[in-house]
């Protein structure tokens, strides 16, 4: 199920202003790569590029190359729509719909592509879903009460759950457990290496330590300067970045000198 | 209770008496002032009932039922019946035209129109809320009338078979349908403001959970935007209806007064409470202001009513919205 | 592009199809748009329909019809839908903004041809619904000072019932205060009359007069200069009360000195909408003062009129020529109430508190 994604000379402007300039990044699949670097750096801007949903905020304007596969998901006929079902999204705040209940949050994805589905194949992705996102043990009994009454570690493994619910190849994370508290945040990362064994991961990061935990590949993002763009400085497997860097910035960023 | 709600840093003030009384002054000033808006929207209903008594009780017919108004002859004999129909009915039309096109004007500017125009065409649909009432009469009156009088045609030609449509005497003014059409204009911006404060409310994470699923614009806002906003939309339907039924001068303007049920909404006629009041007044005597004050009293409960529900609903998503 | 595909394995191509969708071209919108105009007027010019508005109508009808079946061929029920409901959306806002320039339109138009310096500075004393001439002096300055009237009443009573709510309501009477200040907003115009009617002119035997009129828009204004009064106190940052506490400033100073100032333009914008708002009531006028036909420059004495009471008059009289007196009057409400609203643009830019 798991595809690669090769991004080439990537830049994003929102209006005149540059945020991301010249990324050349390589995504291995079934694997887990993190993006690291100080606020501002532009890595969540490179994430929500890579499935589109950059194009959601006014002016947003993305040059370079996306290639899913060989794919580039910028070409001409490619649906936007299509690309997020393809690559899935989980975002810093969990945020499961606060009208549906647990179980219509996991399907809602489906139900946009098939408004009529059996009850049984729904229920089969229900549970499908939830056991991968590790929740169905604890929800299985009140898969009819709202989302918006789990914890906040739940709601997020619920997110992760309505994600892969529609079978995506990619899945992208945006801070997933910056909102969470320890725990919560120990259980999605057990969560992260389970689902590497089936799906490319890319996620976003300010916690080191996670990071070094869970990641295969570590790219590490930096600014030019105050009110430049944010560029790639260095990407490698994750073990050498944080052992053996090959740039200053690097090492100075996890040495925790600086951001 | 006023002590508990002095829990103000001052409250601790060592300077001592001379500050406690100037705030003492100010609180109880700023307090008075609160109670008397209190007094002022309990008064209304007590003194438009204490005159409306003397007609209730000279009235020799039913007051909900009748559908003359005779409040002056003797033996006195009104009702509201023909006031309430015709009250309801135009604001239903109006309602029915409105509380779509409303919404969809809420999701232009919130989500479709261009971010930097945006708010500018917001207050292009404000203006309209800016007209006065007599000018949509007036327009009403003189352009839109003569105007539809083609459309109202052909639908009752062709509707015809519909019997809220029948026009066997072929005239196609000054109908209840007209007047519901210019109250729609009316209440449209009243509608369409509070639809769009709430929309601009929705959560942008809901939003972007449901794009990210891979939706549609339309199945996002189908999906997060409706269900969220699903409350204040109510409201500001109800406090549009609230207008609709209150609004006086431009459906006297333009309904042909007639005190009869007619639900043939394409014919002639109509009445409204507060179109009837307008007309009537100068023309009334002792006890037919009281009747008409009677039935002002009906509509400020009405409208009242409307009104609370409205405004405790908007209340109840506060807390809904707070608690996410 | 087909080298490509070549050169990819099989499940890449698979992938392909899954990404790509089929969309309609850039232009098609404008195309079925241009289609659909084109089929209305031949319909028009063969005879099947006439008028603008039925064509324009129709032409609408042609091209959601048109661009959604295209749609739906094309791309799927999904992207059919939205641009459905997306041509849904846009034609309502084009709908609600067609009354505003056809009233804005009539009203320049029609009020134009009355419009006159005589029209401005006469009245309608000795002038008979058939005779031309006329005008409105009477009228403005009877607003004017109803209006200012109802603002001097309103604007404190307002601003001290806002303070209450945000700086000390914290029990159950501000609860109370705060929700019949929201229901007060919808209480029908004619109401206020009849509650001043039946309140003072009846029970106190005050007289028929531009002051009564005032004191039944001040029902009017009061719930909006408090819910506006409210908003822009609120928008005031609890740091500068907390400063001033610190320093040992009582309460009522703070307020007074430090809240009020800052809110103050706010303030100013939120009356200004209220005074346009009330400015063009008519009903509550009609049962509190009536009618004048000359000048009364006594608000509390004598029927005084009104620009909107001066046209409802004229428009009841039924000629022609008190007709376009009616849309004279018309264009000088609008022009008053639009000056108000300009106003209040304008200070709400230019003393905008610069929060960020």
């Amino acid at each position: 199920m798991a595809k690669r994604i090769d991004i080439t000379d990537l830049n994003i402007h929102y209006g005149a202003f540059e945020a991301v300039s010249g990324v050349n990044l390589a995504v291995e699949p079934r694997s887990v790569t993190a993006l690291i670097g100080p606020s501002g750096c532009g890595k969540s801007t490179v994430l929500r590029s890579l499935n589109r949903m950059i194009e959601v905020i006014p002016n947003a304007r993305v040059d370079g190359k996306v290639l899913l596969d060989g794919q580039d998901i910028y070409g001409e006929d490619v649906d936007p729509v299509n690309v997020r079902r393809v690559i899935g999204m989980v975002f810093q705040r969990p945020n499961p719909f606060p009208t549906m209940s647990i179980y219509d949050n996991v399907i809602a994805g489906i139900k946009l592509e098939k408004r009529r589905s059996k009850k049984a194949d729904n229920d089969d992705i229900v549970e499908r879903s939830l056991r991968a996102a590790n929740l169905w043990g604890e929800v299985k009994d009140r898969l009819g009460r709202p989302g918006a009454g789990l914890s906040g570690g739940q709601q997020q493994r619920l997110c992760i759950a309505r994600a892969i619910a529609v079978e995506p190849q990619v899945v992208l994370m945006d801070e997933p457990c910056s909102a969470l508290d320890p725990i919560s945040t120990l259980a999605i990362e057990e969560l992260i290496t389970q689902l590497r064994e089936e799906y490319t991961i890319v996620i976003v990061t300010h916690n080191m330590q996670q990071a070094a935990r869970i990641s295969d590949t570590t790219a590490f993002f930096n600014l030019s300067g105050a009110g430049k763009a944010g560029h790639l400085i260095e990407v490698g497997p994750t073990q050498r970045m944080f052992s053996n860097p090959e740039e200053k910035a690097t090492e100075d960023y996890i040495s925790g000198r600086f951001g | 209770m006023a002590q508990q709600t002095l829990s103000q840093p001052d409250e601790v003030s060592i300077k001592g008496a001379s500050v406690r009384r100037g705030d003492k002054v100010f609180f109880n000033l700023a307090r008075s002032a609160g109670i008397f808006m209190l007094l002022l929207t309990g008064s209304i209903g007590l003194f438009l009932l204490w005159k409306a008594i003397p007609s209730l009780q000279s009235n020799t017919g039913n007051f909900f039922t009748t559908q003359t108004w005779f409040p002056d002859s003797t033996p006195p004999l009104f009702g509201i019946a023909a006031l309430a129909f015709g009250t309801l009915m135009t604001s239903v039309i109006a309602m029915v035209i409105a509380v779509p096109v409303a919404i969809g004007i809420a999701l232009f500017i919130a989500f479709y129109a261009n971010r930097r125009i945006a708010s500018s065409l917001g207050f292009v649909v404000d203006l309209l809320a800016a007209v006065p009432s007599i000018i949509f009469g007036l327009w009403g009156l003189s352009v839109l009338m003569p105007n539809m009088q083609g459309f109202v045609e052909w639908l009752s030609t062709y509707f015809g078979w519909i019997p809220i449509f029948a026009n066997p005497e072929e005239v196609y003014t000054k109908s209840i349908l007209i007047a519901g059409v210019v109250l729609a204009i009316m209440i449209l911006p009243t509608i369409s403001a509070v639809t769009r404060e709430v929309f601009l409310q929705v959560p942008r994470g809901h939003m972007e959970a449901s794009l990210a699923l891979g939706a549609t614009r339309w199945e996002m806002i189908r999906m997060v935007v409706f269900p969220f906003g699903k409350p204040g939309m109510i409201s500001a339907s109800m406090l549009g209806l609230g207008r609709a039924l209150g609004e006086t001068i431009a459906v006297a303007l333009i309904l042909s007064a007639v005190f009869e049920i007619n639900w043939q909404i394409t014919e002639p006629g109509g009445n409204t409470f507060a179109a009837n009041i307008a007309l009537k007044w100068n023309e009334a005597g002792t006890n037919g202001l009281s009747a008409l004050i009677a039935s002002g009293l009906v509509l400020f409960i009405i409208t009242l009513l409307v009104n609370m529900v409205a405004r405790w609903i908007i209340s109840r998503r506060k807390d809904y919205s707070g608690a996410n | 592009m087909s080298q490509i595909q070549q050169d990819l394995p099989v499940s890449s191509l698979e992938l392909q199809n899954e990404l790509k969708g089929k969309r309609l071209p850039r232009w098609a919108p404008w195309a079925v748009a241009g289609g659909a105009v084109v089929l209305a007027l031949v319909l028009a010019l063969v005879g099947a329909i006439s008028g603008i508005p039925l064509i324009a109508v129709v032409a609408g009808l042609l091209f959601v019809v048109g661009e959604t079946a295209w749609s739906f061929r094309v791309e799927g029920r999904r992207h059919a839908t939205d641009r459905f409901a997306t041509t849904i959306v846009y034609t309502a806002f084009v709908v609600a903004v067609i009354p505003l320039i056809a009233i804005l339109f009539s009203v320049v138009q029609k009020g134009m041809a009355a419009f006159s310096l005589d029209f401005l500075t006469g009245t309608m004393r000795n002038i008979n619904a058939r005779d031309a001439g006329g005008g409105v002096a009477h009228a403005l300055v009877g607003t004017i000072e109803q209006v200012a009237m109802a603002t001097v009443i309103a604007v404190p009573i307002g601003i001290l019932v806002a303070i209450y709510l945000v700086e000390f309501g914290r029990g159950r009477l501000a609860t109370w205060i705060s929700f019949f200040v929201d229901v007060m907003t919808g209480v029908p115009s004619i109401v206020a009359g009849l509650f001043i009617f039946t309140g003072l002119i009846l029970t106190f035997g005050l007289e028929r007069s531009g002051f009564a009129a005032s004191l039944s828009l001040v029902i009017l204004m009061l719930p909006v200069v408090v819910r506006t009064t409210e908003e822009m106190i609120k928008l005031v940052p609890n740091d500068l009360r907390e400063a001033a506490y610190a320093l040992g400033v009582p309460k009522w100073r703070t307020i007074m000195s430090i809240v009020l100032p800052t809110a103050i333009p706010g303030i100013i914008t939120g009356v200004m909408l209220a005074v346009a708002r009330v400015a063009g009531e008519t009903a509550p006028l009609l049962l509190t003062t009536f009618l004048s036909q000359s000048m009364n420059w006594d608000l509390f004495n004598g029927p005084q009129a009104a620009l909107p009471t001066m046209i409802w008059d004229q428009i009841a009289s039924g000629t022609d020529t008190a007709l376009d007196r009616a849309w004279g009057a018309a264009l000088v409400l609008i022009l008053f109430v639009a000056i108000l609203y300009v106003g209040a643009r304008i200070i709400a830019k230019v003393y905008a508190p610069k929060t960020h």
